[in-house]
């Protein structure tokens, strides 16, 4: 379970999707780094990453972490959005017999978690098929 | 200087329950339901999804429309009765989410069915007086009825959006009107999971009375008939009672289908009419003259004429349009997964 500090840190990403670009060679960053891993950078533009894409790969989750039990079954993918930045996330309101890679999928604002009954609620992206 | 509605944005679960699937729980008479509210089935919300996160939805598609840096929205005020948080604002998440913080005021809303639109009335006002130059408002809910209750055969959920400005203007507001007494026609104490009603009584004295009463003096103000409006929205219960008031005011079905979304939607509560709204916009032409009546229980009813001008036919498309989420592959639940996804299974708590 994310406590209020490090969620409230990852608002930015959590909630807008905003990337850094490096100012160097150009290589897009999701979640931003300090960094660049491609020319050791140090400077990044801000930047939002395109709120659609295609499945690389994804998984069934049927025996779901502490938290997500309700959940399950439910699909994991990574998403590619842009040419470098590939986003790991759940996957809703889709049908997981004909869930398929090569699928278009689109960002969705939706609650990634809840600190049980009295705890904070946590929002974020999840996928749904675009 | 005109005000008015700049962009607009509607968002719908994808997920739905027959009328027949809970008359099949309960041992009610489906056909007898279907007939007498006007309803077939509703949108379901999934258990990651809430007020603030189709509020989230419904305000992007309206920025889309609205052409604007969501920075400069001055204020956001969401109306709801099923706000996710007893002690914390939705609208500080909705304003981080569309990047429009931290330079904005910010309100939760709260009157039964008509917080929706007391937040549209209060944004367009800011906007009007000079205050602000673009302003949000949101009608939102997530509603739950009481199992077996009449009121689990509507309860549903979906969001709308409005931006209101002075320029650029999708429909321009001719006149407002607000109708307003102390009537207990539906209530929810504190810590109580859900709301209670007063049977019958929410027909006549409640629902009828402020919105014939709403629509009636706007019109008067308005020195407008219903013959001079193209279309009229109102507060949506169920099927039935928005069309019965509709006629009782001298609208036909051509004036009120389009904007009446319950018979599938379900009573989406602060969401209602400002969502029967947006299915207006959706195919409204310029020059059409279009009412819109709410109706919170407690109870009162706010009413606008709004004017639509030349722009609107540049951004109907330029997000999802209402009737098209409505139809949009639907996913059937049967009871069973409602209600897990309602919270109404009792679980060992943690
Ligand atoms: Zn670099």
């Amino acid at each position: 379970m994310i406590g209020p500090v490090r969620y409230w840190r990852e608002i930015p990403q959590r909630y807008r999707y905003e990337a850094a670009r490096c100012s160097g060679c150009g290589k897009v960053f999701f979640p931003p780094r300090l960094v660049c891993n491609a020319c050791r950078g140090r400077e990044f533009k801000p930047v939002i990453l395109p709120q659609a894409g295609t499945l690389e790969t994804f998984t069934i989750i049927r025996v779901a972490p502490s938290g997500f039990e309700d959940q399950a079954p439910y699909a994991v993918g990574v998403v590619r959005l842009a040419d470098s930045v590939k986003v790991t996330a759940q996957i809703v309101d889709c049908d997981l017999e004909t869930l398929a890679t090569g699928q278009k999928l689109r960002l969705e604002f939706r609650k990634v978690q809840q600190d049980g009954a009295s705890g904070v609620l946590c929002y974020g992206y999840k996928f749904v098929p675009a | 200087m005109e005000v008015g509605i700049r962009g607009y944005g509607a968002y719908i679960p994808r997920h739905r329950i027959r009328v027949e699937e809970i008359a099949r729980v309960w041992g009610a008479d489906a056909p007898t339901y279907k007939r007498g509210l006007g309803l077939r089935e509703k949108s379901v919300p999934t258990p990651d999804q809430d007020v603030i996160t189709m509020s989230v939805e419904a305000a992007r598609h309206a920025i889309r429309r609205a052409g604007i840096d969501p920075a400069k929205i001055g204020a956001i005020y969401i109306g709801s009765e099923s706000h996710p948080y007893a002690v914390k604002p939705s609208g500080t998440v909705v304003a981080e989410a569309i990047g429009a913080t931290p330079e904005i005021h910010c309100a939760d809303f709260e009157f039964a069915c008509k917080a929706g639109s007391e937040g549209m009335f209060v944004a367009l006002s800011l906007v009007k007086a000079g205050q602000m130059e673009f302003a949000m408002g949101i009608g939102a809910d997530t509603s739950q009825g009481a199992p077996g209750d009449a009121l689990e055969y509507s309860a549903s959920a979906g969001s709308a959006a409005y931006i209101f400005a002075s320029t650029q203007l999708v429909a321009v507001c001719e006149e407002t009107y607000a109708f307003m007494t102390d009537t207990p026609d539906f209530w929810r104490r504190e810590y109580q999971f859900y709301p209670r009603h007063g049977g019958r009584f929410t027909g006549e004295p409640a629902y009828f009375k402020h919105t014939l009463s709403c629509a009636r003096g706007l019109m008067k103000k308005a020195k407008v008939k219903p013959k001079d409006l193209r279309w009229a929205v109102f507060h949506q219960p169920n099927g039935k009672f928005p069309a019965k008031a509709a006629e009782e005011l001298g609208f036909t079905s051509d004036q009120y289908g389009q904007g009446l979304l319950s018979p599938t939607l379900g009573n989406t509560y602060s969401g209602a009419s400002p969502l029967g709204l947006t299915a207006v916009l959706d195919v409204a032409k310029p020059g059409d003259r279009i009412l819109m009546v709410s109706y919170g229980s407690g109870a009162g009813s706010d009413g606008f004429i709004w004017r639509v001008t030349d722009r609107i036919t540049k951004v109907q498309k330029l997000a999802p349009q209402t009737r098209a989420q409505l139809e949009d592959r639907p996913i059937y639940v049967d009871y069973g997964t409602y209600a897990k996804f309602r919270g109404k299974i009792r679980k060992l708590t943690e």
